[in-house]
């Protein structure tokens, strides 16, 4: 099935759930990524439980610091 | 707020612009904006927004200039290193622009002290590094009604999101709490590159001035990502999310507290 992940289409093997595409995707620990499915924030809970769909369209917006204002 | 012949010299080529004329420029220099955090991403906000004559801008810092921040903290000179950040900052905007009032705060933000002093400006940049703070600007905003940018950086990568409190989608909807300690690298492991920095930066000031002066479309309910290996800039929808802990319909969070969740374990001496 044909995903949208970060903006660019992506071939996944169907019945894939939202762990497994963190897993593919080489996201190693699902703790530093929140998932946006089709315009929602998923909540952390649901990563496993959510099989995607053909067209789904996913964002993994990753924590990010910096600025080094404070040590 | 009436120009003086030099004022009107100074800025003439922002005041040449349709959306600022001169009674944008009188706005600006009537505003006040408060930068935490006088590093990568505050730098060039605050060079910009001085340059700009916001009238009145506030710079939090705790910190002194170090030798290995000079790559990207670009208001801070050599001569500057074991300096206090916000004096350094200070001395170098008013050198900038004789204008603007800096008022420095060498504090750290806690939830004890912040909300006395967001609430005497109209609009904050977080420039900070560390999801403690970035995660109480975002609250305390919320409760004083204080719009913000909000930008992250690592490596060659950023972000930055523009909150208007209970209008836009606030930090917390997309991510509910601070990430475990350690797993998220900070700027000090991972490395960043200064330019970067600065890009951001410079954008957090663009937010600010747009929200001054009532123009243009802020970045609220979008996340600007910036991918500076492939040049690569998407603007990612982010819908408010009616389960956020601070601005859902259920809110789990009324008050301000600290969460203790530092950046990284690495400690200077």
């Amino acid at each position: 099935m044909k995903l949208v992940v970060n903006g660019n289409e992506l071939d996944c093997s169907d019945g894939l759930t939202v762990n497994d595409l963190l897993t593919e995707q080489n996201v190693k620990m699902p703790e530093m990524v929140s998932v946006e499915l089709n315009g929602e924030i998923l909540k952390r809970g649901e990563f496993d439980t959510t099989t995607l769909k053909e067209d789904d369209k996913v964002e993994f917006l990753y924590f990010m610091g910096g600025g080094d204002g404070f040590k | 707020m009436g120009l003086n012949e030099q004022q009107v010299e100074r800025y003439s080529r922002q005041i040449i612009l349709e959306e600022v004329g001169g009674k944008g420029q009188g706005k600006l220099l009537s505003s006040k904006v408060l930068i935490v955090g006088a590093g990568g991403l505050g730098a060039p906000a605050a060079l910009y927004l001085a340059a700009a004559g916001v009238g009145t801008i506030g710079v939090v810092d705790d910190d002194q200039v170090d030798l290995s921040n000079l790559q990207r903290q670009i208001i801070h000179t050599t001569a500057d290193v074991d300096v206090d950040k916000v004096t350094s900052a200070k001395t170098k905007m008013e050198a900038i622009n004789p204008d603007v009032t800096v008022q420095t705060y060498k504090m750290r933000l806690t939830a004890e002290n912040i909300s006395e002093i967001i609430r005497r400006y109209d609009f904050v940049i977080d420039g900070t590094d560390n999801f403690t703070s970035k995660f109480l600007i975002n609250d305390a905003c919320y409760f004083e009604k204080i719009p913000f940018s909000h930008a992250g950086i690592l490596r060659f990568y950023g972000q930055l999101i523009t909150v208007v409190p209970g209008q836009s989608t606030c930090y917390r909807c997309v991510f509910r709490s601070p990430p475990p300690v350690g797993v998220v690298p900070s700027c000090s492991q991972a490395g960043v590159l200064g330019a970067l920095a600065g890009v951001i930066g410079s954008l957090q000031a663009t937010e600010a001035l747009k929200y001054l002066l009532g123009v243009g479309q802020l970045l609220t309910g979008i996340l600007l990502t910036y991918d500076a290996l492939e040049m690569d800039f998407r603007a990612v929808k982010l819908q408010r999310n009616p389960d956020c802990p601070l601005c859902g319909g259920k809110p789990q969070i009324t008050e301000l507290r600290d969460e203790e969740q530092p950046v990284c374990d690495l400690k200077r001496d």
